[in-house]
Protein backbone atom coordinates (compact mmCIF):
# COMPACT_ATOMS: atom_id res chain seq x y z
CA UNK A 1 0.00 0.00 0.00
CA UNK A 2 2.47 2.58 1.04
CA UNK A 3 4.72 1.10 -2.00
CA UNK A 4 1.78 1.75 -4.20
CA UNK A 5 1.10 5.80 -2.88
CA UNK A 6 4.79 6.47 -3.49
CA UNK A 7 4.40 5.07 -6.99
CA UNK A 8 1.15 7.34 -7.30
CA UNK A 9 3.31 10.40 -5.71
CA UNK A 10 6.37 9.92 -7.98
CA UNK A 11 4.70 9.89 -10.82
CA UNK A 12 2.03 12.91 -9.75
CA UNK A 13 4.17 15.02 -8.34
CA UNK A 14 6.36 15.94 -11.74
CA UNK A 15 2.75 16.46 -13.00
CA UNK A 16 1.43 18.78 -10.38
CA UNK A 17 4.38 20.62 -10.75
CA UNK A 18 3.95 21.31 -14.39
CA UNK A 19 0.48 23.01 -13.58
CA UNK A 20 1.33 25.13 -10.55
CA UNK A 21 3.81 26.47 -12.67
CA UNK A 22 1.81 27.07 -15.37
CA UNK A 23 -0.79 28.59 -13.56
CA UNK A 24 1.87 30.95 -11.70
CA UNK A 25 3.72 31.88 -14.74
CA UNK A 26 0.24 32.95 -16.17
CA UNK A 27 -0.75 34.45 -13.40
CA UNK A 28 2.19 36.42 -13.12
CA UNK A 29 1.95 37.39 -17.24
CA UNK A 30 -1.70 39.19 -16.43
CA UNK A 31 -0.73 40.95 -13.31
CA UNK A 32 2.32 42.11 -15.48
CA UNK A 33 0.44 42.99 -18.39
CA UNK A 34 -2.33 45.30 -16.03
CA UNK A 35 0.84 46.99 -14.36
CA UNK A 36 2.44 48.07 -17.56
CA UNK A 37 -1.26 48.75 -19.19
CA UNK A 38 -1.90 50.72 -15.81
CA UNK A 39 1.65 53.01 -16.30
CA UNK A 40 1.00 53.20 -19.87
CA UNK A 41 -1.83 54.65 -19.23
CA UNK A 42 -0.72 56.79 -16.34
CA UNK A 43 1.95 58.47 -18.27
CA UNK A 44 -0.85 59.24 -20.62
CA UNK A 45 -3.00 61.15 -18.39
CA UNK A 46 -0.01 63.11 -17.96
CA UNK A 47 1.09 63.95 -20.91
CA UNK A 48 -2.94 65.05 -21.85
CA UNK A 49 -3.04 67.26 -18.59
CA UNK A 50 0.80 68.92 -19.30
CA UNK A 51 2.09 71.02 -22.12
CA UNK A 52 3.34 71.29 -24.58
CA UNK A 53 0.12 70.60 -26.84
CA UNK A 54 -0.42 69.86 -30.28
CA UNK A 55 -3.80 71.34 -30.70
CA UNK A 56 -3.88 70.42 -34.53
CA UNK A 57 -3.39 67.09 -33.52
CA UNK A 58 -5.92 67.14 -30.90
CA UNK A 59 -8.62 68.61 -33.26
CA UNK A 60 -7.60 66.07 -36.07
CA UNK A 61 -8.52 63.23 -33.67
CA UNK A 62 -11.69 64.95 -32.73
CA UNK A 63 -12.48 64.53 -36.88
CA UNK A 64 -11.38 61.16 -36.47
CA UNK A 65 -12.38 59.36 -33.60
CA UNK A 66 -15.79 61.88 -33.54
CA UNK A 67 -17.37 63.58 -36.60
CA UNK A 68 -16.26 60.14 -38.78
CA UNK A 69 -17.57 57.99 -35.96
CA UNK A 70 -21.14 59.47 -36.08
CA UNK A 71 -23.09 57.86 -39.64
CA UNK A 72 -21.81 54.58 -38.24
CA UNK A 73 -23.08 55.24 -34.86
CA UNK A 74 -26.14 56.71 -35.97
CA UNK A 75 -27.11 54.04 -37.65
CA UNK A 76 -26.39 51.85 -35.19
CA UNK A 77 -28.72 53.27 -32.50
CA UNK A 78 -31.48 54.19 -35.92
CA UNK A 79 -32.01 50.56 -36.14
CA UNK A 80 -31.52 49.50 -32.48
CA UNK A 81 -34.14 51.63 -31.63
CA UNK A 82 -36.61 50.72 -34.34
CA UNK A 83 -36.21 46.85 -33.57
CA UNK A 84 -36.96 47.74 -29.62
CA UNK A 85 -39.99 48.98 -30.39
CA UNK A 86 -40.85 46.27 -32.36
CA UNK A 87 -39.66 43.30 -30.42
CA UNK A 88 -41.20 45.08 -27.13
CA UNK A 89 -44.42 44.72 -29.18
CA UNK A 90 -44.68 41.40 -29.84
CA UNK A 91 -44.15 41.04 -26.19
CA UNK A 92 -46.02 43.16 -24.26
CA UNK A 93 -49.12 43.55 -26.84
CA UNK A 94 -49.89 39.72 -25.34
CA UNK A 95 -50.12 41.67 -21.71
CA UNK A 96 -52.08 44.68 -23.00
CA UNK A 97 -48.93 46.45 -22.34
CA UNK A 98 -48.35 48.18 -25.18
CA UNK A 99 -48.04 51.55 -23.42
CA UNK A 100 -44.59 50.27 -21.64
CA UNK A 101 -43.04 50.50 -25.25
CA UNK A 102 -41.68 54.27 -25.14
CA UNK A 103 -40.67 53.65 -21.78
CA UNK A 104 -38.88 50.44 -23.24
CA UNK A 105 -37.49 52.36 -25.87
CA UNK A 106 -36.09 55.37 -23.94
CA UNK A 107 -34.40 53.38 -21.23
CA UNK A 108 -32.86 50.92 -22.60
CA UNK A 109 -31.54 53.19 -25.55
CA UNK A 110 -30.18 56.13 -22.86
CA UNK A 111 -29.12 53.20 -20.18
CA UNK A 112 -27.55 50.37 -22.00
CA UNK A 113 -27.60 50.04 -25.52
CA UNK A 114 -26.26 53.40 -26.78
CA UNK A 115 -23.40 53.58 -25.37
CA UNK A 116 -22.76 50.12 -25.42
CA UNK A 117 -23.29 49.69 -28.83
CA UNK A 118 -21.27 53.07 -29.61
CA UNK A 119 -18.39 51.78 -27.69
CA UNK A 120 -18.44 48.78 -29.51
CA UNK A 121 -18.54 50.02 -32.76
CA UNK A 122 -15.96 53.05 -31.84
CA UNK A 123 -13.08 49.88 -30.82
CA UNK A 124 -14.03 48.24 -33.91
CA UNK A 125 -13.66 51.44 -36.14
CA UNK A 126 -11.68 53.32 -34.24
CA UNK A 127 -9.75 50.89 -31.99
CA UNK A 128 -8.37 48.76 -35.13
CA UNK A 129 -7.24 52.15 -36.92
CA UNK A 130 -5.65 53.60 -33.98
CA UNK A 131 -3.55 50.33 -33.08
CA UNK A 132 -2.59 49.94 -37.02
CA UNK A 133 -1.60 53.47 -37.37
CA UNK A 134 0.58 53.34 -34.25
CA UNK A 135 1.65 49.93 -34.68
CA UNK A 136 3.03 50.63 -38.31
CA UNK A 137 4.79 53.62 -36.90
CA UNK A 138 6.13 51.58 -34.22
CA UNK A 139 7.12 48.63 -36.78
CA UNK A 140 8.78 51.05 -39.14
CA UNK A 141 10.56 52.87 -36.45
CA UNK A 142 9.18 56.07 -36.85
CA UNK A 143 8.22 56.33 -33.44
CA UNK A 144 12.07 56.03 -32.73
CA UNK A 145 12.52 58.66 -35.25
CA UNK A 146 9.87 60.97 -32.80
CA UNK A 147 12.57 60.55 -30.13
CA UNK A 148 15.62 60.91 -31.53
CA UNK A 149 13.92 64.49 -32.86
CA UNK A 150 13.07 65.71 -29.15
CA UNK A 151 9.26 65.00 -29.16
CA UNK A 152 8.05 62.57 -26.68
CA UNK A 153 5.76 59.92 -28.51
CA UNK A 154 3.66 59.74 -25.65
CA UNK A 155 2.74 63.31 -25.87
CA UNK A 156 2.68 63.76 -29.86
CA UNK A 157 0.86 60.17 -30.49
CA UNK A 158 -1.06 58.82 -28.22
CA UNK A 159 -2.31 61.89 -26.03
CA UNK A 160 -4.46 62.93 -28.48
CA UNK A 161 -5.95 60.10 -29.36
CA UNK A 162 -6.83 59.69 -25.64
CA UNK A 163 -8.32 62.91 -25.34
CA UNK A 164 -10.10 62.75 -28.45
CA UNK A 165 -11.82 59.48 -27.66
CA UNK A 166 -12.71 60.67 -23.72
CA UNK A 167 -14.57 63.38 -25.49
CA UNK A 168 -15.84 62.16 -28.40
CA UNK A 169 -17.54 59.11 -27.27
CA UNK A 170 -20.38 61.20 -24.61
CA UNK A 171 -20.82 63.18 -27.74
CA UNK A 172 -21.77 60.70 -30.07
CA UNK A 173 -23.64 58.42 -27.37
CA UNK A 174 -25.70 61.64 -26.75
CA UNK A 175 -26.32 62.25 -30.66
CA UNK A 176 -26.70 58.20 -30.57
CA UNK A 177 -29.26 58.34 -27.74
CA UNK A 178 -31.84 60.95 -29.89
CA UNK A 179 -31.16 59.03 -32.93
CA UNK A 180 -32.03 55.52 -31.46
CA UNK A 181 -35.26 57.12 -29.63
CA UNK A 182 -36.38 58.74 -32.98
CA UNK A 183 -35.98 55.34 -34.82
CA UNK A 184 -38.51 53.77 -31.79
CA UNK A 185 -41.12 56.67 -32.84
CA UNK A 186 -41.02 56.04 -35.94
CA UNK A 187 -41.80 52.17 -35.60
CA UNK A 188 -44.09 53.17 -33.13
CA UNK A 189 -46.10 56.02 -35.05
CA UNK A 190 -45.92 54.34 -38.39
CA UNK A 191 -45.69 50.65 -38.24
CA UNK A 192 -47.31 50.11 -34.84
CA UNK A 193 -49.97 52.59 -35.00
CA UNK A 194 -49.54 54.46 -31.95
CA UNK A 195 -50.20 58.02 -31.73
CA UNK A 196 -47.24 60.80 -31.86
CA UNK A 197 -47.95 62.73 -28.89
CA UNK A 198 -49.12 59.45 -26.64
CA UNK A 199 -45.60 58.33 -27.86
CA UNK A 200 -43.82 61.38 -26.73
CA UNK A 201 -45.45 62.01 -23.91
CA UNK A 202 -44.77 58.66 -22.40
CA UNK A 203 -41.05 58.72 -23.26
CA UNK A 204 -40.71 62.59 -21.38
CA UNK A 205 -42.77 60.94 -18.70
CA UNK A 206 -39.99 58.30 -17.62
CA UNK A 207 -36.47 59.38 -18.68
CA UNK A 208 -34.49 61.18 -16.33
CA UNK A 209 -31.78 62.99 -15.91
CA UNK A 210 -29.58 60.25 -14.57
CA UNK A 211 -30.73 58.12 -17.32
CA UNK A 212 -28.95 60.58 -19.55
CA UNK A 213 -26.19 61.20 -17.31
CA UNK A 214 -25.47 57.82 -16.74
CA UNK A 215 -25.03 57.02 -20.27
CA UNK A 216 -22.48 59.62 -21.16
CA UNK A 217 -20.53 58.55 -18.26
CA UNK A 218 -20.61 55.69 -19.45
CA UNK A 219 -19.35 56.65 -22.56
CA UNK A 220 -16.73 58.48 -21.43
CA UNK A 221 -15.05 55.35 -19.86
CA UNK A 222 -15.77 53.33 -23.34
CA UNK A 223 -13.90 56.20 -24.81
CA UNK A 224 -11.37 56.39 -22.59
CA UNK A 225 -11.23 52.14 -22.74
CA UNK A 226 -11.23 52.16 -26.58
CA UNK A 227 -8.35 54.56 -27.22
CA UNK A 228 -5.90 53.17 -24.24
CA UNK A 229 -6.52 50.10 -25.89
CA UNK A 230 -6.01 51.33 -29.50
CA UNK A 231 -2.51 53.18 -28.30
CA UNK A 232 -1.30 50.76 -25.96
CA UNK A 233 -1.00 47.75 -28.43
CA UNK A 234 -0.30 49.85 -31.11
CA UNK A 235 2.63 51.04 -29.10
CA UNK A 236 3.80 47.93 -28.43
CA UNK A 237 3.10 46.45 -31.15
CA UNK A 238 5.36 43.19 -32.66
CA UNK A 239 7.23 43.01 -35.49
CA UNK A 240 6.37 43.59 -39.23
CA UNK A 241 2.80 43.50 -40.64
CA UNK A 242 1.92 39.95 -38.35
CA UNK A 243 2.84 42.28 -35.33
CA UNK A 244 0.64 44.85 -36.57
CA UNK A 245 -2.25 42.82 -37.23
CA UNK A 246 -2.34 41.08 -34.11
CA UNK A 247 -1.56 44.70 -32.16
CA UNK A 248 -4.87 45.39 -34.08
CA UNK A 249 -6.96 42.11 -33.07
CA UNK A 250 -6.06 42.67 -29.65
CA UNK A 251 -6.85 46.09 -29.41
CA UNK A 252 -10.35 45.32 -30.46
CA UNK A 253 -10.72 42.64 -28.42
CA UNK A 254 -9.47 43.59 -25.21
CA UNK A 255 -11.56 47.42 -25.78
CA UNK A 256 -15.02 45.00 -26.24
CA UNK A 257 -14.57 42.64 -23.41
CA UNK A 258 -13.40 45.69 -21.11
CA UNK A 259 -16.38 47.78 -22.47
CA UNK A 260 -18.69 44.98 -21.20
CA UNK A 261 -17.55 44.51 -17.69
CA UNK A 262 -17.09 48.08 -16.98
CA UNK A 263 -20.75 49.02 -18.59
CA UNK A 264 -21.73 46.19 -16.13
CA UNK A 265 -19.93 47.67 -13.09
CA UNK A 266 -20.28 51.30 -13.94
CA UNK A 267 -24.48 49.99 -14.19
CA UNK A 268 -24.31 48.62 -10.49
CA UNK A 269 -22.63 52.03 -9.40
CA UNK A 270 -25.56 54.53 -10.84
CA UNK A 271 -28.26 51.62 -10.17
CA UNK A 272 -28.25 50.33 -7.14
CA UNK B 1 41.50 64.13 -21.42
CA UNK B 2 39.01 61.91 -21.86
CA UNK B 3 36.58 64.70 -22.92
CA UNK B 4 38.45 64.53 -26.39
CA UNK B 5 36.11 61.70 -27.19
CA UNK B 6 32.29 62.76 -28.04
CA UNK B 7 31.08 59.13 -27.25
CA UNK B 8 32.93 56.73 -25.11
CA UNK B 9 31.20 53.51 -23.98
CA UNK B 10 32.45 50.99 -21.34
CA UNK B 11 31.71 47.89 -20.71
CA UNK B 12 27.95 47.84 -22.05
CA UNK B 13 26.00 45.08 -21.65
CA UNK B 14 22.25 44.12 -22.60
CA UNK B 15 20.32 41.09 -22.82
CA UNK B 16 16.75 40.03 -23.70
CA UNK B 17 16.01 37.54 -21.60
CA UNK B 18 17.96 34.42 -21.89
CA UNK B 19 20.18 35.97 -24.54
CA UNK B 20 23.20 38.19 -24.22
CA UNK B 21 23.07 40.92 -27.29
CA UNK B 22 25.82 43.18 -26.04
CA UNK B 23 28.37 41.28 -23.83
CA UNK B 24 30.45 44.05 -22.88
CA UNK B 25 30.92 46.42 -25.81
CA UNK B 26 34.02 49.28 -25.36
CA UNK B 27 34.30 51.60 -27.83
CA UNK B 28 35.06 55.62 -28.06
CA UNK B 29 34.41 58.33 -31.02
CA UNK B 30 36.95 61.30 -31.20
CA UNK B 31 35.29 64.55 -31.59
CA UNK B 32 34.20 65.28 -35.16
CA UNK B 33 35.30 61.34 -36.44
CA UNK B 34 33.47 59.27 -38.63
CA UNK B 35 33.16 55.44 -36.87
CA UNK B 36 31.50 52.60 -38.59
CA UNK B 37 30.49 49.73 -37.03
CA UNK B 38 30.37 46.92 -39.17
CA UNK B 39 29.15 43.06 -38.05
CA UNK B 40 27.22 40.76 -39.52
CA UNK B 41 23.23 40.63 -38.86
CA UNK B 42 22.24 39.98 -35.17
CA UNK B 43 25.96 40.71 -33.76
CA UNK B 44 24.69 43.78 -31.52
CA UNK B 45 24.83 46.57 -33.99
CA UNK B 46 21.54 48.00 -33.84
CA UNK B 47 21.68 47.42 -30.08
CA UNK B 48 24.65 49.21 -29.68
CA UNK B 49 22.99 52.03 -31.53
CA UNK B 50 19.53 51.91 -30.07
CA UNK B 51 21.15 51.95 -26.36
CA UNK B 52 23.50 54.91 -27.24
CA UNK B 53 20.32 56.93 -28.18
CA UNK B 54 18.53 55.85 -25.39
CA UNK B 55 16.01 54.23 -26.57
CA UNK B 56 17.07 51.21 -24.97
CA UNK B 57 18.46 50.99 -21.40
CA UNK B 58 21.56 48.61 -21.18
CA UNK B 59 21.62 46.08 -18.41
CA UNK B 60 25.37 47.70 -17.35
CA UNK B 61 28.17 49.27 -18.12
CA UNK B 62 28.06 53.51 -19.07
CA UNK B 63 27.81 55.55 -21.82
CA UNK B 64 29.39 58.75 -22.55
CA UNK B 65 28.57 61.61 -24.17
CA UNK B 66 30.93 64.45 -23.75
CA UNK B 67 32.54 63.08 -21.01
CA UNK B 68 28.78 62.56 -19.27
CA UNK B 69 27.12 59.68 -17.98
CA UNK B 70 23.62 58.91 -20.12
CA UNK B 71 22.81 55.58 -19.41
CA UNK B 72 20.49 56.66 -16.98
CA UNK B 73 19.26 59.88 -17.73
CA UNK B 74 15.48 60.05 -18.35
CA UNK B 75 12.65 62.64 -18.80
CA UNK B 76 13.78 66.36 -19.21
CA UNK B 77 17.27 65.76 -19.22
CA UNK B 78 17.13 62.67 -21.72
CA UNK B 79 15.15 65.51 -23.95
CA UNK B 80 17.40 67.93 -23.93
CA UNK B 81 20.50 65.36 -24.46
CA UNK B 82 18.00 64.49 -27.69
CA UNK B 83 19.00 67.86 -29.44
CA UNK B 84 22.22 66.90 -29.85
CA UNK B 85 21.79 64.04 -31.71
CA UNK B 86 20.92 63.34 -35.22
CA UNK B 87 19.19 60.07 -36.90
CA UNK B 88 19.23 58.13 -40.54
CA UNK B 89 16.56 55.21 -39.41
CA UNK B 90 17.30 52.47 -42.28
CA UNK B 91 14.17 52.37 -43.71
CA UNK B 92 14.02 56.11 -43.37
CA UNK B 93 11.67 56.25 -40.89
CA UNK B 94 9.52 59.37 -42.41
CA UNK B 95 6.26 60.54 -40.98
CA UNK B 96 3.72 59.10 -43.72
CA UNK B 97 1.01 61.86 -42.49
CA UNK B 98 3.39 64.93 -43.21
CA UNK B 99 4.86 66.24 -46.62
CA UNK B 100 8.11 66.21 -47.16
CA UNK B 101 9.35 69.39 -45.84
CA UNK B 102 7.36 69.40 -42.21
CA UNK B 103 9.03 65.90 -42.61
CA UNK B 104 12.39 67.71 -42.53
CA UNK B 105 11.59 70.44 -40.43
CA UNK B 106 9.99 68.21 -37.60
CA UNK B 107 12.88 68.62 -35.29
CA UNK B 108 13.42 72.25 -35.71
CA UNK B 109 9.41 72.85 -35.50
CA UNK B 110 8.75 70.91 -32.58
CA UNK B 111 12.43 70.21 -30.67
CA UNK B 112 13.42 73.80 -31.37
CA UNK B 113 10.33 75.64 -31.32
CA UNK B 114 11.21 77.70 -34.68
CA UNK B 115 8.28 79.56 -36.90
CA UNK B 116 6.92 78.04 -39.56
CA UNK B 117 8.49 80.00 -42.38
CA UNK B 118 11.90 79.65 -40.79
CA UNK B 119 11.97 75.96 -40.20
CA UNK B 120 10.55 75.35 -44.15
CA UNK B 121 13.32 77.93 -45.25
CA UNK B 122 15.72 75.83 -43.77
CA UNK B 123 14.09 72.52 -44.87
CA UNK B 124 14.14 73.62 -48.51
CA UNK B 125 17.59 74.43 -48.27
CA UNK B 126 18.52 71.47 -46.93
CA UNK B 127 16.56 69.38 -49.68
CA UNK B 128 19.36 71.36 -51.62
CA UNK B 129 22.05 69.86 -50.01
CA UNK B 130 20.83 66.03 -50.07
CA UNK B 131 19.86 67.36 -53.72
CA UNK B 132 15.96 67.37 -53.73
CA UNK B 133 14.57 70.76 -55.60
CA UNK B 134 11.92 72.37 -53.81
CA UNK B 135 9.02 70.70 -55.97
CA UNK B 136 9.81 67.90 -53.86
CA UNK B 137 8.79 69.83 -50.78
CA UNK B 138 4.62 69.86 -50.47
CA UNK B 139 4.81 65.39 -51.81
CA UNK B 140 4.18 62.95 -49.54
CA UNK B 141 7.00 60.80 -48.23
CA UNK B 142 4.95 57.40 -50.10
CA UNK B 143 5.42 59.24 -53.18
CA UNK B 144 8.83 59.34 -53.38
CA UNK B 145 11.30 55.96 -54.66
CA UNK B 146 13.35 54.42 -52.00
CA UNK B 147 16.44 56.39 -52.94
CA UNK B 148 14.91 59.76 -52.61
CA UNK B 149 13.37 59.20 -49.28
CA UNK B 150 16.79 58.21 -47.70
CA UNK B 151 17.64 61.64 -49.13
CA UNK B 152 14.96 63.35 -47.23
CA UNK B 153 15.46 61.10 -44.24
CA UNK B 154 19.63 62.53 -44.29
CA UNK B 155 18.37 65.94 -44.60
CA UNK B 156 15.77 65.46 -41.57
CA UNK B 157 18.54 64.18 -39.44
CA UNK B 158 21.15 67.63 -40.23
CA UNK B 159 18.87 69.79 -40.32
CA UNK B 160 18.66 70.65 -36.17
CA UNK B 161 22.70 70.73 -36.68
CA UNK B 162 23.06 68.02 -34.39
CA UNK B 163 26.96 67.60 -32.77
CA UNK B 164 26.27 63.62 -33.37
CA UNK B 165 24.64 62.04 -36.04
CA UNK B 166 23.82 58.24 -36.12
CA UNK B 167 23.50 56.28 -39.45
CA UNK B 168 22.12 53.07 -39.42
CA UNK B 169 22.55 50.84 -42.67
CA UNK B 170 22.85 53.95 -44.45
CA UNK B 171 23.10 52.48 -47.60
CA UNK B 172 20.85 49.13 -47.67
CA UNK B 173 18.13 48.47 -50.46
CA UNK B 174 19.54 51.06 -52.43
CA UNK B 175 21.15 50.51 -55.99
CA UNK B 176 25.44 50.95 -56.31
CA UNK B 177 25.59 54.20 -58.03
CA UNK B 178 22.52 55.85 -55.23
CA UNK B 179 24.35 53.85 -52.18
CA UNK B 180 27.57 55.87 -53.35
CA UNK B 181 25.21 58.80 -54.04
CA UNK B 182 24.60 58.53 -50.12
CA UNK B 183 28.06 57.65 -49.03
CA UNK B 184 29.02 61.20 -50.20
CA UNK B 185 26.11 62.92 -49.34
CA UNK B 186 27.17 61.45 -45.90
CA UNK B 187 30.76 62.77 -45.96
CA UNK B 188 29.68 66.21 -47.16
CA UNK B 189 27.27 66.59 -44.68
CA UNK B 190 29.41 65.52 -41.63
CA UNK B 191 32.36 67.57 -42.88
CA UNK B 192 29.95 70.82 -43.14
CA UNK B 193 28.46 70.40 -39.76
CA UNK B 194 32.16 69.36 -38.31
CA UNK B 195 29.83 66.88 -36.98
CA UNK B 196 30.80 63.26 -35.16
CA UNK B 197 29.57 60.08 -36.79
CA UNK B 198 28.41 56.59 -35.59
CA UNK B 199 27.51 54.57 -38.67
CA UNK B 200 26.55 50.59 -38.34
CA UNK B 201 26.58 48.84 -41.88
CA UNK B 202 27.79 45.56 -43.18
CA UNK B 203 28.16 47.27 -47.10
CA UNK B 204 32.17 47.43 -47.06
CA UNK B 205 32.30 49.92 -49.94
CA UNK B 206 30.49 52.27 -47.72
CA UNK B 207 32.35 51.80 -44.58
CA UNK B 208 35.66 52.18 -46.47
CA UNK B 209 33.95 55.72 -47.90
CA UNK B 210 32.68 57.38 -44.50
CA UNK B 211 34.81 55.96 -42.37
CA UNK B 212 37.64 57.58 -40.20
CA UNK B 213 38.12 55.14 -37.45
CA UNK B 214 36.56 51.42 -38.18
CA UNK B 215 35.27 48.94 -34.99
CA UNK B 216 33.80 45.20 -35.95
CA UNK B 217 31.49 43.70 -33.53
CA UNK B 218 31.45 40.14 -33.17
CA UNK B 219 29.18 37.98 -30.57
CA UNK B 220 28.25 41.54 -28.76
CA UNK B 221 31.85 42.16 -28.26
CA UNK B 222 33.98 44.54 -30.36
CA UNK B 223 36.69 42.31 -31.38
CA UNK B 224 38.71 44.76 -33.65
CA UNK B 225 39.24 48.38 -33.66
CA UNK B 226 41.54 50.66 -35.55
CA UNK B 227 41.98 53.40 -38.24
CA UNK B 228 40.54 52.43 -41.67
CA UNK B 229 43.53 52.68 -43.80
CA UNK B 230 44.67 49.80 -41.19
CA UNK B 231 41.32 47.70 -41.83
CA UNK B 232 43.05 45.29 -44.59
CA UNK B 233 46.18 44.99 -42.15
CA UNK B 234 44.09 44.24 -39.63
CA UNK B 235 45.56 40.49 -38.94
CA UNK B 236 42.67 39.71 -37.33
CA UNK B 237 40.94 36.33 -38.88
CA UNK B 238 37.32 37.48 -38.66
CA UNK B 239 37.45 40.93 -39.67
CA UNK B 240 39.48 39.14 -43.10
CA UNK B 241 36.73 37.18 -43.36
CA UNK B 242 33.81 39.99 -43.09
CA UNK B 243 35.53 42.34 -45.46
CA UNK B 244 36.16 39.76 -48.01
CA UNK B 245 32.84 38.63 -47.29
CA UNK B 246 34.17 34.70 -47.47
CA UNK B 247 31.68 31.83 -46.40
CA UNK B 248 34.35 30.03 -44.88
CA UNK B 249 35.89 31.19 -41.41
CA UNK B 250 36.27 31.81 -38.01
CA UNK B 251 32.33 33.89 -38.11
CA UNK B 252 30.86 30.68 -39.68
CA UNK B 253 33.06 27.93 -38.03
CA UNK B 254 31.92 29.06 -35.01
CA UNK B 255 28.00 29.38 -35.44
CA UNK B 256 28.02 26.04 -37.18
Amino acid sequence: MKFASSVIMSSFMPLLGDVCQGVGGSILQIMGAIGRLTLFALEAVFHVLTPPYFFRHVLRQFLDIGFYSLPVVGMTALFTGMVLALQSYTGFSRFNAESAIASVVVLSITRELSPVLAGLMVAGRVGASIAAEIGTMRVTEQIDALTTLSVNPLKYLIAPRMLAGTLMLPILVFVGDIIGVYGGYIVSTHVLGFSSGNYLHQTWDVLENIDVASGLIKAAAFGFIVALMGCYHGYNSGRGAQGVGMATTNAVVTASILILIFNYLLTQVFFS
Amino acid sequence: MSVQNKIELRNVKKAFGEKKVLDGVSLSVERGKSLVIIGGSGTGKSVTLKCILGLLKPDSGSILIDGMETSKLGGSERDHLMKKFGMLFQGGALFDSLPIWQNVAFGLIHGKRRAKDEARAIAIEKLKAVGLGENVANLYPAELSGGMQKRVSLARAIATGPEIIFFDEPTTGLDPIMADVINELIVNCVKDLGATALTITHDMASARKIADHVAMIHQGKIIWAGAVTDLDKSGNPYVEQFIHGRAHGPITDQAA
